[in-house]
């Protein structure tokens, strides 16, 4: 190393840009500003989210698994319903059947607000360079920079409890939404799109008859990442008070208190299994599956009658 | 009026290919182009495709003919010149209008079938339709038709997946037939089938064509395929047309030595027709004739027998040269006709199927019209010299039908092995 270097170790050598100061000042800003819409806003996430778990929490607990176990007999296979039968149960008998289906909704709230961002986007940045180059760093932004630096803007604006948990994972789960959408647009077999084009279909009419639906697989591979990485962040957002199992896991690490760190992860663990292989088996039907026997069949019947005529 | 029309078509890929168009008239070759990081896929390319015409585009991967294939529909957009299509200009439409070009004038066939595999055969024959918003009935209908008539009738309900690579194109044929288009561009789209597959499905083709006479803009890199397809063919190399005509001319006439390099392997015996190679009957006398003229042309052409011929050149017969000389020396007055019968054959027959009859006769074979009318004759010595490369064809006649080549002979003779290495 050069002396002058080793000179400038004690002074920093470029001019300190205060960009740390700058972020800061701009979150004063929002919150002394635009208070009546960052009110508005989480009004509206807390109602969402207290609405679907009032839902969730309606029935006996023993008549939601059931439904969760028909769900997944219907979706992928008999295994699998089985293994949700024994996994609610558990949760159940764990207590933590409260805390579990808060936490469910709102991955659910967060999930659905995300994809709703994160599709279109996608789609835009699959038809357009441009806007993929300048979504791509931002992405890698959201998903790069800690979970923790961005709870604490998003306590200031939204102060503790349920809507800044919402938002923040919103941020952390939003990402592969957009990428996964983008790369199955873009995987499209080029031959097949330029088909549509060729018959003369409107854009409109090559993105949802052949784009979407053969990107659908990859699409769906991205859903299932926002609704895994929203679980995970989700308990993070015990933290700020969003309430549910991360809740139960601030506590037990308050406490100290294994027992309950446990279960409440096993909860996690059990939940997020269900998640994904439930949002998987959609993306790529197995033809086990009930759901997809039961339309196929539905289809060869109307074409055998459609053929017949 | 033309099907299509191409004139001076350029496409140039890269950044400012305008700067490319200028390069190309001030001389530059493609090489040179590259070099700039621009790529001259097809270069200045005039055709005319005839309605009802099967025209084939043939040449090597990177020779232009894809990009070639997609201006015509406007799935690409020339540089430079221009394409109509039913003489409408198809070069500078606005979105909406090219849309109305390729819903109603033309449909195109891939290569790799293009399905959409969420889609049942029916609706994927019917997909056309419902892009043009014809209701549910009606086009459900009209692909049942198409499948029909690829042969598929009563698979409206499967999936892609469950059918076998030449079903697959044949749903993919139904489904530009179901659009209804009168021109059809076909990009390599047999290409990808098993061999025998392949030439089931230009059979089909050839039999669908006879039936419905669309105009088809065939593009293939398999010259068989192109023989046997194209009613005129469009032989392309490195972006530029080097040559267009009749499969025969191209076999007897090539252009360029690329041309005649390109078409040395070519089982001419399948191509060339008995038309191409036939000569014409000086042979032969009228029925009327009598023996001691006969016998005057037969020492005036040297040959064996003379082909006899009735009213309107229909013809009734031959006679032997030693008949006609025993008739002149007993003073019949009329020509001793021999017992057997005259091999006739059409035009269209390719040479293959005529050696079985050349080896049984020593007479020469007539080529006959539907009419019966003596057309040209195929000595023996004429069908074998037929089989031979461009190099020693001088002596073949010319075809019999009026193609309008732009073929030239090279001045210089054949050279084929020096271009080896191009292929």
């Amino acid at each position: 190393m050069s002396p002058t270097l080793l000179a400038a170790a004690d002074g920093n050598p470029l001019p300190d840009l205060h960009i740390g100061d700058a972020v800061a000042d701009a979150v004063d800003w929002i919150t002394d500003n635009l208070e009546g819409l960052l009110d508005g806003i989480s009004a509206a996430l807390t109602f969402l989210v207290d609405l679907i778990s009032s839902i969730l929490l309606g029935p006996p607990p023993l008549v939601m698994a059931v439904i969760f176990a028909v769900l997944a007999l219907l979706v992928r296979s008999w295994t699998f319903a089985l293994f949700t039968l024994v996994g609610t149960l558990l949760i159940i008998s764990m207590d933590m059947w409260e805390p579990a289906m808060e936490t469910l909704s709102l991955v659910l709230v967060a999930t659905l607000i995300a994809l709703i961002i994160a599709v279109p986007v996608g789609i835009l940045a699959a038809q357009n360079d441009t806007v993929s180059a300048v979504v791509r760093p931002v992405l890698d932004f959201m998903q790069t920079m800690p979970a923790f630096v961005y709870l604490v803007p998003v306590v200031i604006f939204f102060g503790i409890g349920v809507a800044p948990g919402v938002c923040a994972t919103i941020i952390f789960a939003l990402p592969p939404g957009v990428r996964l959408t983008e790369l199955g647009i873009r995987q499209v077999d080029r031959e097949t799109v330029e088909a549509g084009e060729a018959f003369g279909g409107t854009s409109r009419q090559i993105l949802s008859g052949i784009q979407l639906p053969l990107g659908l697989p990859t699409i769906m591979a991205g859903v299932n990442q926002v609704i895994m990485l929203s679980l995970s962040m989700a308990v993070v957002a015990g933290l700020v008070g969003a309430g549910g199992l991360g809740q139960e896991v601030v506590t037990s690490i308050s406490r100290i208190d294994v027992a309950l760190g446990f279960e409440a992860g096993l909860s996690v663990v059990i939940l997020a299994i269900y998640l994904d292989r439930l949002t998987g088996a959609i993306g790529q039907p197995t033809g086990r599956a009930l759901l997809t026997k039961l339309t196929s069949r539905k289809k060869a019947a109307e074409s055998a009658v459609g053929a017949g005529v | 009026m033309s099907a299509i029309q191409a004139n001076g078509l350029t496409k140039i890929f890269g950044r400012r290919p305008q700067r490319g168009v200028r390069m190309l008239e001030e001389g530059a070759d493609r090489a040179k182009l590259r070099k700039e990081g621009l790529t001259a896929a097809v270069i200045d390319a005039t055709f005319d495709v005839a309605p009802g015409e099967i025209f084939v585009v043939m040449g090597l991967s990177g020779s232009g003919k894809s990009t070639l294939i997609r201006t015509v529909n406007g799935l690409l957009e020339p540089t430079a010149g221009s394409i109509s299509v039913d003489g409408q200009d198809v070069t500078h439409l606005s979105k909406a209008g090219l849309r109305e070009v390729r819903r109603t004038k033309v449909s195109m066939v891939f290569q790799h079938f293009a399905l959409l595999p969420h889609r049942t055969v029916g609706e994927n024959a019917a997909y056309p339709l419902q892009l043009r918003g014809v209701n549910k009935a009606e086009r459900e209908q009209r692909a049942e038709e198409a499948l029909g008539m690829v042969g598929l009738a009563g698979w409206g309900g499967s999936l892609p997946s469950e059918l076998s690579g030449g079903m697959r194109q044949r749903v993919g044929l139904a489904r530009a037939l179901a659009s209804g288009t009168d021109v059809l561009l076909m990009d390599e789209a047999f290409s990808a089938l098993d061999p025998l597959i392949r030439k089931e499905m230009q059979d089909q083709l050839l039999e669908l064509q006879s039936e419905l006479g669309k105009t088809i803009l065939f593009i293939t890199h398999d010259l068989n395929e192109a023989m046997r397809l194209g009613d005129r063919i469009a032989m392309m190399r490195d972006g530029r047309i080097v040559q267009v005509g009749t499969a025969e001319q191209i076999l007897n006439e090539p252009a360029t030595d690329y041309v005649a390099q390109f078409v040395a392997d070519v089982d001419r015996s399948r191509v060339l027709t008995a038309a191409a190679v036939m000569e014409r009957p000086v042979a032969v006398v009228g029925a009327e004739t009598g023996p001691k003229a006969a016998h005057k042309l037969l020492r005036e052409h040297q040959v064996p027998a003379l082909l006899v011929t009735g009213r309107n050149r229909r013809l009734e017969g031959f006679v032997w040269e030693e008949d006609v000389a025993a008739a002149v020396k007993t003073g019949a007055d009329r020509l001793p006709l021999s017992g057997e019968p005259v091999i006739r054959v059409t035009p269209e027959t390719p040479l293959i199927e005529l050696f079985g009859d050349a080896a049984s006769s020593r007479a020469p074979l007539a080529v006959v019209d539907e009419q019966g009318r003596l057309q040209g004759v195929i000595p023996r010595v004429t069908l074998l010299s037929a089989l031979s490369v461009p190099d020693s064809v001088d002596a073949v006649p010319s075809d019999g039908r009026d193609g309008d080549g732009t073929g030239e002979r090279p001045a210089d003779g054949q050279s084929a092995p020096d271009t080896a290495g191009a292929l």
